[in-house]
């Protein structure tokens, strides 16, 4: 009960932020909460669902094309979240599809195909703007500072939202199953349990998220460019993603919101070295994952015990397996 | 007993061997010595832990403590490759064949890291006859008591001192059973020791010298085939006890 | 006539194709790891016989053996100390590390190599120079010559894994690692032996690759890996020759639509990918269980 008026005051907090904060300063916020809500989602599916996804730029790239496609015509982009958020959902059915039987290896790679696929065929319609990308109207005319606040308000109340429905979708019956599946998958398809439906639905969940949060990508940066280095289809998305999660701890719904903060500090410390922080975050992250599986928050929580949402959460994923049997204390041979 | 331990030193020695599945206590304090040219049987029900000891000898397991010597040496701590190398050859439970290949290439696996020694694949196909027709055949298209005689090959080519059979007679025939069986007299020809691991008691008698058995991870029974009883044995088996068991422990 | 030629040259670049995938494909059939770097590491090799090349003026075609033994041996090396280690945790965690491994060997390239493309220069005349079937037919040797390579490599490669000692150790551990251990086998070194052999091939391509077009640092991700593995996926696991047939599919469907319309290469390639996935997911020459 407390973890839940605690994360409200955080959340007023952060609401209030544009007043004492300077626009520099909230356009890093709106950064860092792009971020958690990809990471969130990333967290989602592999961390509770077991899927692996190297492509979650493809559903980041067509969110933001959702946005900017209605704004082409006429529709504001805060009502284009919606749009990106629904539509992205809608292009998961089709991709679960394809995708579904591959096992976890060859999922996590016909992803990234499939992204790239998506940004292949968005580059071919030069109407939206082709391989060059498009300038985002239907902004103009805005003051910057006030623009500023309200893509940041647009950003937080997507990652409030994004982490909401995760703990919500966990608690749910979808949430049970992929308990069920977690701790014996076999056993729970024997006994009748839905697992393909769960999974799809998280993978559609995940996909709504990613979508959102391209939204709002697009709207902060005024324009949407495809292409993989740089663009709203880069790999680097989900590098970003996937560090922060396992990072800050997989399975585990703080651990995202850690693992974010992390990424935003290394990101702001090393910003004048390129593309370093990404290197020092992949060299953290596998660090991490061979020797701290539980990632910064897990390893906390076994220390401590805290946990500000009770959903009950298990350590790894389907096809993880210990390294070796703990033995019990040894008795002694007399 | 004391007629085994005159002049001879022990090839294989296993000190009071606790072993954990998990938390499941699967061995508790077995020990066992066997000496050259012995073909000695752990006899049980299912669950007693007969695999489980054959397994932590041919290291696939950690035990939790206790100690196995094999020829004066402490190899507890030894890889499973490097026992098999040095001597220590197991046909596993279930036959495990290299499924996606050759009879004859199945056999040149087991040679990799063989010691030198009088076996070799020539004189495998000495012994079973019919493999040297098929040995371009893929393994998974055998029958069972083919397959458990490819897996005893392969065990052999490897020239070990002390072979490990592990339930050799499972899923197969009786009539199967007894033709694989019928082997074991050229093996120990050949100065292999034998420890095996067999669910049918009645087989077991026929062949060992030795015997042991097990319930749920004791010893339940350990002796000659002259020694024991028939009673005795069925008593051991099934975990009778009343005043007319002895358990050959002293 | 263009079509004869552009479907010649899919069949040809299928090749190369086809020795970017086995690297992959054998990683997977021994190890069931799925290495996300495995692109990078043709980039990488790719760089390194640059940096040779530039500092000891040998011929092109001489850095191929130097940079495949250098490669070989740092995938003995990477396998036994870091994929290991993933792997003895599961499948997740193998996933992220050679994740995190291609993130940082792209970002580290670009570092120390900036964005800009590089290429292996192998003088123009040679890559240039072709033969002719015919008044229409045109052939370039040096793509004959990267097919021939590729197909020599897979023969080798074929070779070695039905009969040599390793090739069936690498095998046998495949189908089983406890009773190849029980055999005398220490599954960690053959497992050394198999990533040396993978990082070997796809060094191979890599520089094979360096000749034919040029480098940059997101290639092995770009399209390198997304190839290898359509590649896989079309011709179906656990045959080398099936992987050869992948690649000259995902060629000749790149050759034909780009055919059709230049920037609808990369395109065809995938979708005839995907069609594979939906209609016949264990790929054309499988006749087992699909990924």
């Amino acid at each position: 009960m407390w973890s839940g008026i605690g994360a409200l005051v955080v959340v007023v907090a952060l609401f209030l932020f544009p007043y004492y904060v300077g626009p520099g300063t909230t356009g890093i916020m709106v950064q860092g909460l792009i971020v958690l809500t990809l990471a969130s989602m990333w967290n989602l599916l592999a961390g509770y669902a077991g899927l692996v996804s190297v492509g979650q730029q493809g559903f980041l790239g067509l969110g933001a094309y959702f946005v900017l496609i209605p704004a082409m015509h006429g529709v504001t982009p805060w009502a284009g979240l919606v749009i990106a958020t629904v539509g992205a959902a809608v292009c998961a059915l089709p991709l679960w599809w394809l995708v579904a039987r591959l096992r976890l290896g060859y999922f996590a790679i016909a992803t990234w195909v499939l992204a790239t696929v998506i940004m292949l065929v968005i580059e071919q319609i030069s109407s939206i703007g082709g391989g060059t990308g498009e300038p985002l109207p239907g902004l103009t005319g805005m003051d910057p500072a006030v623009l500023t606040a309200y893509t940041y308000w647009a950003a937080l109340i997507v990652a409030v939202l994004a982490i909401g429905g995760v703990y919500l979708l966990l608690r749910s019956k979808i949430g049970l199953v992929l308990t069920a599946i977690r701790d014996d998958e076999r056993a729970a398809r024997s006994s009748g349990v839905r697992v393909g439906l769960a999974r799809m639905g998280v993978f559609i969940a995940a996909a709504a998220g990613c979508g959102a949060a391209g939204g709002v990508l697009a709207i902060e940066q005024l324009q949407v460019v495809p292409g993989t280095s740089g663009g709203v289809f880069s790999v680097q998305w989900t590098a970003e993603m996937a560090f922060a999660v396992i990072i800050g701890g997989i399975g585990t719904i703080e651990g995202p919101i850690l693992g974010t903060i992390v990424y935003m500090v290394l990101q702001q410390t090393l910003q004048s070295y390129n593309a370093w922080y990404l290197i020092v975050l992949g060299i953290v992250a596998i660090v991490i994952a061979i020797f701290a599986r539980r990632g910064l928050w897990g390893t906390l929580d076994e220390r401590f015990n805290i946990r500000l949402f009770p959903v009950g959460y298990h350590l790894w994923s389907p096809g993880e397996t210990r390294r070796r049997q703990r033995r019990p204390e040894a008795q002694a041979v007399q | 007993m004391s007629t085994r331990t005159e002049n001879r030193a022990p090839l294989l020695e296993v000190r009071d061997l606790v072993v954990h599945h998990g938390q499941l206590q699967a061995l508790s304090g077995i020990s066992l010595t066997v000496f050259p040219g012995e073909v000695y049987a752990l006899i049980g029900a299912n669950g007693a832990g007969k695999s489980t000891l054959l397994r932590t000898i041919a290291g696939l397991h950690h035990p939790t403590s206790g100690s196995i010597s094999y020829d004066g040496k402490d190899v507890t701590g030894v890889r499973p490759e490097k026992r098999a190398s040095s001597g220590i050859v197991m046909v596993p439970e279930g036959r495990r064949l290299f499924t996606s290949m050759t009879l004859e290439d199945n056999l040149r696996v087991g040679a990799s890291f063989a010691r030198k020694g009088p076996w070799n694949i020539a004189r495998v196909y000495e012994l079973f006859p019919w493999m040297k027709e098929r040995r371009n055949q893929k393994t998974a298209q055998m029958s069972g008591g083919e397959q458990q005689s490819v897996a005893i090959g392969r065990a052999l080519v490897a020239n070990p001192r002390v072979l490990l059979l592990d339930e050799l007679s499972l899923g197969l025939a009786p009539v199967i059973v007894q033709r694989i069986y019928s082997m074991l007299p050229q093996v120990l020809e050949s100065g292999i020791t034998v420890l095996l691991v067999e669910q049918d008691v009645s087989q077991a008698l026929r062949v060992a010298t030795h015997l042991q058995c097990l319930l749920e991870g004791h010893t339940m029974l350990e002796g000659t085939p002259a020694e024991v009883t028939r009673e005795q044995v069925e008593a051991a088996y099934f975990g009778v006890t009343d005043g007319s068991v002895s358990n050959g422990l002293g | 006539m263009a079509w004869v030629n552009a479907i010649i040259q899919g069949l040809l670049i299928g090749g190369l194709y086809a020795l970017f995938a086995c690297g992959l494909s054998l990683l997977f059939g021994v190890m069931k790891v799925v290495n996300l770097a495995h692109g990078d590491l043709a980039t990488v090799a790719g760089y390194i016989g640059v940096g040779i090349i530039a500092v000891t003026h040998v011929p092109v075609l001489w850095s191929i053996p130097i940079v495949v033994v250098l490669m070989a041996v740092l995938g003995y090396v990477l396998q036994r100390s870091l994929i290991q280690a993933a792997i003895s945790r599961g499948e997740l965690t193998t996933l992220i590390v050679t994740f995190g491994l291609s993130i940082i060997i792209e970002n580290g390239l670009q570092q120390f190599f900036t964005a800009n493309s590089r290429g292996l220069g192998v003088g123009d005349s040679f890559i240039t120079s072709s033969f002719s079937i015919g008044s229409q037919i045109t052939i370039a040797w040096f793509n004959l010559g990267i097919f021939v390579l590729a197909v020599v490599v897979l023969l080798g490669l074929q070779q070695f894994m039905s009969a040599s000692k390793y090739g069936r150790l690498i095998r046998a551990v495949a189908d089983d690692r406890e009773a190849a251990q029980l055999s005398g086998a220490d599954y960690r070194h053959v497992f050394g032996v198999a990533a040396a052999i993978a990082f070997g091939t796809v060094a191979i391509a890599g520089i094979c690759d360096g000749m034919v077009t040029t480098l940059n640092p997101t290639i092995g991700t770009d399209t390198i890996l997304l190839f290898a593995f359509a590649s896989v996926v079309i011709g179906g696991l656990g045959s080398l020759w099936g992987t050869l047939i992948g690649g000259v599919v995902l060629g000749l469907a790149q050759a034909i639509g780009a055919q059709i319309n230049p920037s609808w290469e990369q395109l065809a390639g995938y979708a005839i990918f995907l069609l594979v996935l939906v209609v016949r997911p264990q790929g054309l020459t499988s006749r087992g269980a699909q990924a």
